[in-house]
């Protein structure tokens, strides 16, 4: 057998043009399929691993879908807010060991800013036992205080110390920046390769004192700088509450085509506030905020954000940055058998409606509805295969007759036609292995050169691991289906060298 | 086997060969071949020579008869056997083209050693290296045994097929007109020294060609229409 492998080398190395073309394009194909798949459980992991350790996600009464992505992925916005004595009635269950409230609603060049407590910091866990960790700095403590995720920190380039402006909603927009309150971040996360990285931490008391900020002094607006600048020139703005008509706001410009002017608007819009900032919520029962936010996908500038707040209620002026309302929490219970028990106590709570979601089956459902490309790519992914596979085949099948004669000297020194047919199927799963293992060399070179790339573009952390099962049932399946293959044209060698004899008819 | 002296190389008794039913193309009633013999096969193209050849290498199954190679029977055998019987007693040399074209001139002549282990066996303790060297020598070609057989001329590549037919020593060797592709200086040269070969290894030579003017330099001669009663059948079909 070590002959006829020997031999087997030799003749494919003979061929060496053709042998590398068909390595090659088995090889391209078992990169795609190795690669898919390696992707594939890859982005699957990085998914499940967003969030862990916590029992219970709680949102305002919602699709479970939407308290999920709005919390752990800072997708789109829950809806409406939670109160924050509702919270409380939650944290303080007996059921419960620990919770994080979430304030969302917020962004700073369309990166969302979260207020939450020092119990994010210490309970959240992401992958296998992934903390929160602080590459410089530490956690916010005061109302000012400004904690970056590693992404926001390295794209923006802050450091210890900057000042931050923040936006009302979430349009990377300059018009409705707080600019009278002005953070300062005092620590960065290390990076997570979670949603972690794309945001911006503050306490709850911060989100409120925003707000309260933002209420008392509009009139920063109008002289807003350009999306993005950092400075505040509103600081200087005259304290002057611009009222409700358009004459008071004489700097304002909008910019064309804008659908709605500020001032054209009437100074009550019932019931207009989209969900899209439920941080900003006013309290239940004080009359909505007129001059509606445009929808979070928005790109245009906000010119109602700047909307003389007319008839808002400004009870707020004492400064008492006390959070009222809180848009999600998770939840960590004392004996994780209650996790289901409270859920349901939950989500029949009659006082205040609220969903309660187990994040696990939450990401189940989600990585369900999503993952159903992943068999399109899958199915390409085994064309190519075939189309490689069958690539071999042409060129074994092919070579066939050129090698007529070197049939014939091997039976004269005596070999079997069953020599005949191990040598042919030899070479094409010699040729199958190759393709293989170059393919899977390919893919981790891809990895390798590729996944700082990867990380920045997506922000899905790709393991370099080693070969998962479904891997190595691939490869098996090519290496079996080429060495399979290689019967094709051995059987058919197999009937020459029989008729043949020793005498190959040219 | 070897030791008992009686058997001749080669005994053919009633051989009948057809491709197709009824269509015989061998018919021969005997031909006996003793050890040790130079036998010149002589026949023109449509005599029935590819075929007898075949018939007497194990590629080939008689329809009816015995075709005894060292006193065995090729005929009830299986096809596995038979070729497990021509890799360790026969060589074999090609009018051309005998050479694997991927393989060196030295692998090309250490092939039947290396697909074969009875083979080996006979090198009796010999390294088939050296063994293939030393038959390279005696046909001049050692200096071409690194190069590949691409770069061979054609009577250099014919006895590299010699010395492949030669290693191990089997007892017969058979040749398909193996220089009709040589000229006359060269062909002169070339049975100078397959004689030479077979002899000193005692093989038994069976020499199968259309060119007449060979046939002095053999110790035999066999006129293959005259034994093959079904010949002329074939002529009329090629």
């Amino acid at each position: 057998m070590g002959t006829i492998l020997r031999l087997a080398l030799q003749s494919l190395r003979s061929r060496a043009f053709t042998s590398f073309l068909t390595v090659a394009s088995i090889a391209l194909s078992v990169t795609l399929l190795v690669g898919i798949e390696h992707v594939r459980s890859g982005v699957r992991e990085s998914f499940a691993g967003t969030i862990r350790g916590v029992d219970l996600i709680v949102g305002a009464r919602g699709g479970s879908l939407q308290v999920l992505l709005s919390t752990v992925f800072g997708i789109g916005a829950s809806s409406t807010a939670i109160s924050y004595e509702t919270y409380e009635r939650w944290a303080e269950h007996p059921a419960v060991a620990w919770s994080i409230p979430f304030a969302l609603g917020d962004s700073h060049r369309s990166y969302r800013v979260i207020g939450t407590t020092n119990e994010f910091y210490e309970r959240y866990r992401f992958r296998q036992d992934g903390r929160v960790s602080f590459a410089q700095g530490r956690a916010a403590e005061t109302d000012a205080d400004v904690v970056l995720g590693a992404e926001v920190a390295s794209r923006l380039g802050y450091t210890l110390g900057a000042p931050i402006v923040v936006t009302h909603g979430l349009q990377g927009g300059g018009i409705a920046d707080h600019e009278a309150n002005p953070f300062k971040v005092v620590g960065i996360l290390n990076r997570t390769f979670t949603p972690i990285d794309r945001a911006i931490y503050v306490t709850l008391g911060g989100i409120e004192a925003m707000h309260e900020d933002f209420e008392q002094a509009p009139s920063a607006a109008p002289v807003a700088p350009p999306a993005g600048t950092p400075s505040m020139p509103g600081a200087e703005a005259p304290p002057v509450m611009p009222g409700a008509t358009p004459p008071a706001m004489p700097g304002y410009e909008p910019p064309p085509g804008t659908p709605t002017m500020p001032g054209a608007q009437p100074p009550v819009m019932p019931g207009a506030t989209p969900p899209a900032m439920p941080g900003y919520e006013p309290p239940p029962g004080t009359p909505t905020m007129p001059g509606a936010q445009p929808p979070v996908a928005s790109t245009a500038p906000a010119p109602s954000a700047a909307e003389p707040d007319a008839d808002h209620d400004d009870d707020h002026a004492d400064h008492d940055h006390e959070a009222e309302q809180v848009s999600s929490f998770m939840v960590g219970t004392k004996n994780r058998f209650e996790a289901l028990q409270l859920q349901r106590e939950m989500n029949t709570d009659l006082v205040e409606p609220v969903t309660a979601i187990i994040p696990g089956v939450a990401l189940g459902e989600l990585w369900q509805n999503i993952s159903s490309a992943e068999v399109g790519l899958r199915i390409v992914a085994m064309f190519a295969v075939a189309i490689g596979l069958t690539g071999m085949l042409v060129a074994l099948y092919s070579s066939l007759d050129a090698r007529r004669r070197e049939m014939a000297i091997l039976r004269a020194v005596g070999a079997g036609p069953r020599t005949i047919v191990s040598l042919l199927v030899i070479e094409s799963a010699l040729l199958a292995f190759v393709g293989c293992v170059l393919g899977v060399l390919f893919v981790y070179a891809i990895l390798t050169v590729g996944q700082s790339a990867i990380e920045a573009r997506s922000g899905v952390h790709l393991a370099i691991r080693a070969l998962g099962a479904t891997e190595w049932k691939y490869l098996a399946l090519v290496l079996g289906a080429g060495t399979l293959i290689g019967f094709v044209p051995a059987i058919k060698a197999y009937r020459t060298s029989l008729t043949d004899g020793l005498s190959p008819r040219a | 086997m070897m030791a008992n002296a009686a058997p001749p190389a080669v005994a053919l008794s009633n051989v009948r060969f057809a491709y197709r039913p009824g269509q015989d193309v061998v018919s021969i009633d005997t031909l006996t071949i003793e050890r040790g013999e130079t036998v010149f096969l002589h026949g023109p193209s449509g005599s029935g020579k590819t075929t007898l050849l075949g018939l007497l290498a194990g590629v080939l199954t008689a329809t009816s008869g015995s075709v005894r190679i060292l006193g065995q029977d090729l005929t009830p055998m299986s096809s596995g056997s038979r070729d497990a019987f021509r890799a360790q007693h026969l060589g074999y040399v090609f009018q051309q083209f005998n050479l694997i074209p991927y393989l060196s001139v030295r692998e090309n002549i250490l092939l039947p050693v290396r697909l074969d282990s009875a083979r080996r066996a006979k090198l009796g303790g010999t390294d088939p290296v050296k063994a293939a060297e030393s038959l390279a020598s005696d046909l001049d070609i050692a200096s071409a045994l690194g190069s590949p057989v691409t770069e061979l001329s054609v009577g250099q590549q014919q006895r590299v097929a010699v010395a492949r037919a030669l290693i191990g020593s089997p007892e017969v060797v058979i040749c398909d007109e193996p220089t009709s592709a040589l000229d006359s200086d060269r062909r002169e040269r070339f049975l100078q020294l397959l004689f030479a070969s077979c002899q000193k290894a005692g093989t038994t030579l069976v020499f199968v060609s259309h060119d007449f003017s060979l046939q002095p330099l053999f110790s035999r001669t066999v006129e293959l229409p005259q034994i093959n009663s079904a010949s002329a059948l074939i002529a009329k079909e090629n």
